[in-house]
């Protein structure tokens, strides 16, 4: 019976110094979205739960080691104790009601996360390998597509994803909520950010070479700064519009390309950009050609006509894009000098 | 007699095999690619075929394995020049892939070679002389020595030793792999796998992936073979039957999974594959030929799952010892059922999986092509219908082993042991209904996910009951702590994380952050090093003295135990801190600004002391084989049968065989016993001596 009570004081108070043992050394990110604090609430419940049966399971073994260890010289066998049906029961039909209890809650925690605002922004993102692009709705009819995600606190987002390749998954660790981009489908997520600050979508689907990479910013911002960013983004986009080498500009920014190839001569995946107009190329069959303009359209239309040497072991896929907009990015790659 | 010790041979004609395959890889390269890759794949293949096959031929001769692996390189080579052929005649454009053959010829090759091996090692010659009309003897006698291992043999016991020691191979391969990747991990930023690092046509963050996937599948792959090796070798032992019920399926069933490791192997040469072991499409229908390799692999590795829980529940079934009631069976036993039931039923669904991409790549079938109709997402749902049930097969026969070996330790019967036998077909059960709880950031219906969260949620029930129960065993007994019940009280800890890191995953929302972090990658860990791991060093070092005769030292098992076992937890709470806080899964890198360096460090230098710590095993291990200490009889003072006969077992197990007349653990109750060996008048089982043994060359 002494046995028992001093196990019983033992488990609670393991449990309550492992519970807040865990709780104080900070385990989440900050709550920056509603659905952070919501989820975060299911997770303190989770702790709970775990700091106490794990106490329930490691107090009395460890006391056993202690106080019921063979002596020295004694070679007889311990009780003869087979079991206790009543024990059995019970701690099978106690656990049944707790994970059923457990289940309801984390049901009601997921419908919360969910809540609808129909007025909701829409926000169409792209995962593409290996970067991000984000439609916002019109403004005068102008589209704004930027590779930043900006959101104005305190309103709910409806994200509408899509992939043009492969599976990814848009994850803001600080918003906690996780959703897949599939190709062929959209898939949504809402999120109502509570909490201005720079955070980062980082996919969290592997999605070849550069899954590690795949990132951009995330700005929270008041509604009165995301207003003048987007009256910006109005205006760099009717700029670019303007002409075929900003254009080309636009199409780059949105399908992902510097995810592969960089603008100011750092190596990378693909080869780049920088001065590649006119330069002379090595390819892989050990052949030299200029990089003019039927080049560089070339290697956007079929980008596996001609590799360059030292880059086989990664190919471009086809984007598919039409000759105008082709015609339009090799503008604009010439202007990168 | 041999002079010098046949692995000296092995590794010389290792390291010659290796240099002549890598020579003629390198010139057929040369001739269809027109350019020399020094560090490409095609060398590397022929090098790693050659080294392989050349490394048994010097350790065995040409015999058994040898014999096997190069029927597995000759069929290769004669599938894959047959479709090159065709080809070539159709007039093909691409007769050539970027890696020598194409991938058509590549898998045609493979699955050539997977076939002629078994043909090779001659684990099919007597089914083929029953299809020609012939008669084989009923009992092969096996060569004396170490010999035995790398050929056929029927008899249950080198089978179970077989795939134990095929197991602790992988699991240094896989753990190799992981160190790898780790060093990498320590800091953030890339400081060896870098964009120009070049390797088997991958660079430095392909090559991560690759060796990042083949950790996942070796390791998995380790772990059905290590679970088959332990039933093999104890259910016969515990259930009294002198082998199981199909011995040449179970030899089948073991040697299909050494071309299955091989084609794994290969998967790291030619050209890697990015997806990790879950290989989901639309990015594993774009991955080199690696992704190829890695699906025929798993495929041929499924068989062995497949046909060796056949014989496990054949066994039970039917050749118990007189007596040995449901109820009287040892729990280890219905610990076995319950795998085999998972392990035969479910595997197809892997096999099926695979076998889909592999018709989208080849084929042109479009079934998780979204731009033709497919559904990428059904790839999930058929993959995780088998994975999941799948760490129930990986953890029941340990959690199995640690019911089975605690009474021993403890000198009193397993609490429940009713409750307890029934907890592993209701886990088992369950298991096969959560399957979508890796699903639930995939896109499949929203809705739908919430029985999922449920029935999740349910298999912490009959789990429970077994925690319960060991602790209720542990209580008021009489317990010492030699090695190999440190390894199950280990076991009991690192399962606890494991299990009680699993209903935070349950719940939907708080798993869409978790979902593809670190905080799983901790949470898997838990469960399999305590479902399996623990419980499988548990196994060695208790029944080792049953297989040899001699006992491993106690001295370096309890320092394997204590270096092992913190680190170990070190890592994993690592792991799931950095999860928690951010850090997603499979990714060679991770910014600075996160602040994980620190905590990267520390998991990899835990990592290497687990390292340091299961070299310290092999060592223990493999000296004690023949320098051990004696342990002839009953060291454990265990009531089981198999401890009744003297060590090291007999060949036909029970000369004599037993009838059961109690309860398996009923320690502490008086002048009980569990068998009785019949002494007079009883049948004596006879072994026939073939007419004419047939000799393995």
């Amino acid at each position: 019976m002494r046995h028992f009570v001093i196990v019983g004081i033992l488990v609670i108070v393991m449990a309550l110094v492992t519970y807040f043992g865990l709780t104080s050394i900070g385990l989440m990110p900050v709550e920056a979205s509603l659905q952070a604090t919501q989820i975060d609430w299911m997770w303190n419940l989770e702790m709970i739960a775990m700091s106490f049966l794990f106490a329930l399971i490691v107090a009395p073994i460890t006391y056993s080691l202690i106080v019921f260890r063979r002596k020295k010289g004694d070679t007889t066998d311990a009780e003869h104790m087979e079991g206790n049906t009543r024990l059995e029961i019970t701690w099978t039909v106690l656990p049944l009601f707790l994970v059923m209890a457990f289940a309801y809650v984390g049901a009601v925690n997921l419908a919360d996360t969910r809540r609808v605002d129909p007025n909701a922004m829409i926000v169409k993102v792209r995962g593409i390998q290996w970067s991000w692009s984000f439609e916002y709705p019109p403004v005068n009819g102008v589209s704004v597509i930027s590779d930043e995600l900006h959101l104005p606190k305190g309103k709910q987002v409806l994200l509408r994803m899509t992939s043009s390749d492969v599976i990814h998954s848009f994850w803001v660790p600080e918003f906690r909520v996780k959703q897949d981009l599939v190709p062929g489908r959209i898939t949504e997520l809402r999120i109502t950010p509570i909490r201005s600050g720079n955070y980062k979508v980082r996919c969290a689907e592997l999605c070849g070479t550069s899954h590690a990479y795949m990132e951009k910013p995330v700005v929270v911002s008041s509604q009165a700064d995301f207003d003048t960013w987007m009256t910006e983004q109005v205006k760099l986009a009717e700029q670019q519009a303007a002409t075929p080498e900003g254009h080309g500009q636009a199409l780059v920014a949105a399908n992902g390309c510097s995810a592969c190839h960089s603008i100011n001569g750092a190596a990378g995946i693909a080869p780049t950009w920088l001065g590649l107009f006119g330069s002379q190329v090595k390819l892989t069959d050990g052949s030299v050609v200029t990089a003019d303009e039927a080049y560089l359209k070339e290697s956007i239309k079929a980008p596996q006509a001609k590799i360059v040497a030292g880059f086989e072991t990664q190919l471009m896929p086809t984007y598919g894009f039409p000759d105008e907009d082709i015609a339009d990015i090799v503008a604009y790659l010439k202007t990168i000098k | 007699m041999r002079k010098t010790h046949p692995v000296w041979t092995g590794i010389l004609l290792l390291v010659i095999g290796g240099t002549i395959g890598y020579g003629i890889g390198l010139g057929l390269d040369l001739l269809v690619s027109h350019s020399l890759n020094f560090n490409g794949s095609v060398a590397a293949a022929f090098a790693l075929f050659l080294a392989v096959t050349s490394f048994f031929f010097g350790v065995y001769g040409y015999r058994g394995i040898t014999r096997g692996l190069v029927f597995q390189v000759i069929g290769t080579l004669v599938g894959a020049l047959f479709v090159t052929g065709i080809r070539a005649l159709v007039g093909s454009t691409t007769i050539f892939g970027p890696f020598l053959f194409s991938e058509p010829a590549w898998v045609f090759g493979a699955l050539a070679g997977d076939v002629s091996f078994v043909f090779g090692v001659g684990v099919v010659s007597d089914w083929v002389k029953w299809v020609r009309g012939l008669d084989t003897p009923e009992h092969h006698e096996d060569e004396p020595g170490w010999e035995k291992y790398f050929s056929v043999s029927l008899d249950h016991k080198v089978i179970g030793i077989q795939y134990t020691m095929t197991a602790l191979v992988l699991i240094a391969v896989g753990g190799t792999f992981a160190m790898i990747f780790r060093t990498e991990l320590a800091q953030s930023q890339l400081q060896f796998l870098t964009t120009t690092f070049k390797l088997f046509n991958q660079t430095g963050p392909q090559f991560y992936n690759t060796l990042m996937s083949l950790h996942g599948i070796i390791m998995i792959v380790s772990i059905l073979l290590g679970v088959s090796g332990i039933m093999n070798y104890v259910v016969p032992l515990l259930v009294g039957a002198h082998d199981m019920a199909f011995p040449r399926l179970n030899a089948f069933a073991f040697w299909v999974a050494v071309p299955a490791s091989v084609l794994l192997l290969m998967a790291l040469v030619l050209g890697g594959f990015d997806t990790g072991w879950t290989g989901y499409p639309p990015l594993s229908a774009r991955a080199p030929v690696g992704m190829q390799m890695f699906f025929l692999g798993v495929f041929t590795a499924g068989w062995s799952s497949i046909l060796g829980s056949a014989n496990v529940i054949a066994t039970v079934l039917r050749m118990r010892a007189k007596g040995m009631s449901a109820m009287r069976l040892p729990i280890f036993v219905w610990a076995s059922i319950a795998t085999s039931i998972i392990a035969l039923t479910a595997t197809q669904l892997i096999g099926l999986s695979f076998q889909l991409v592999m018709f989208q790549r080849l084929l042109g079938m479009p079934f998780f092509d979204a731009a033709k109709g497919g559904n990428p997402v059904l790839f999930q749902h058929l993959f995780w219908f088998y994975s999941h049930p799948a760490v129930y097969v990986f953890v029941l026969p340990g959690l199995g082993v640690i019911s089975e070996l605690l009474p021993v330790f403890v000198r009193k019967p397993l609490f429940g042991y009713r409750w307890v036998a029934m907890s592993s077909l209701g886990i088992a059960l369950v298991g096969f209904t959560v399957w979508a709880h890796h699903m639930f950031a995939s896109g499949m219906n929203e809705y739908l996910r919430v029985p999922f969260m449920y029935s999740t949620l349910l298999v912490a029930v009959p789990t429970g009951v077994k925690f319960f129960s060991w602790v209720a065993t542990l209580w008021g007994g009489k317990i010492e702590t030699p090695t190999p019940m440190l390894f199950v009280l280990g076991a009991i800890v690192v399962f606890l994380l494991g299990g009680l890191t699993g209903p935070p995953n349950a719940a939907i929302a708080l798993d869409l952050h978790l979902t593809d972090t670190y905080f799983i990658v901790g949470h898997f860990h838990d469960t399999i090093f305590g479902g399996f791991v623990f419980p499988f060093f548990a196994a060695i070092y208790y029944w080792f003295p049953k297989a040899t005769g001699r006992r491993m030292s106690e001295f370096w098992g309890k320092l394997h135990f204590w270096l092992m076992t913190p680190s170990f937890l070190v890592l994993t709470f690592g792991m799931m801190r950095v999860g928690l806080l951010g850090m997603r899964r499979r990714i060679v890198d991770y910014d600075p600004a996160l602040g994980f360096d620190t905590a990267h460090l520390i998991m990899t230098i835990a990592g290497y002391l687990i390292f340091i710590s299961v070299l310290i095993f092999f060592i223990n291990f493999f000296y004690s084989m023949t320098h051990g200490e004696k342990a002839e009889g009953n060291i454990w003072n265990s009531r089981s049968p198999e401890w009744q006969v003297p060590s090291p077992m007999p060949v036909h197990n029970y000369e004599v065989p037993f009838v059961v007349v109690g309860e398996p653990y009923d320690y502490g109750l008086a002048d009980s016993k569990y068998v009785e060996f019949s002494t007079n008048g009883s049948k004596h089982v006879e072994f026939p001596t073939a007419p004419e043994v047939e000799k393995h060359h």
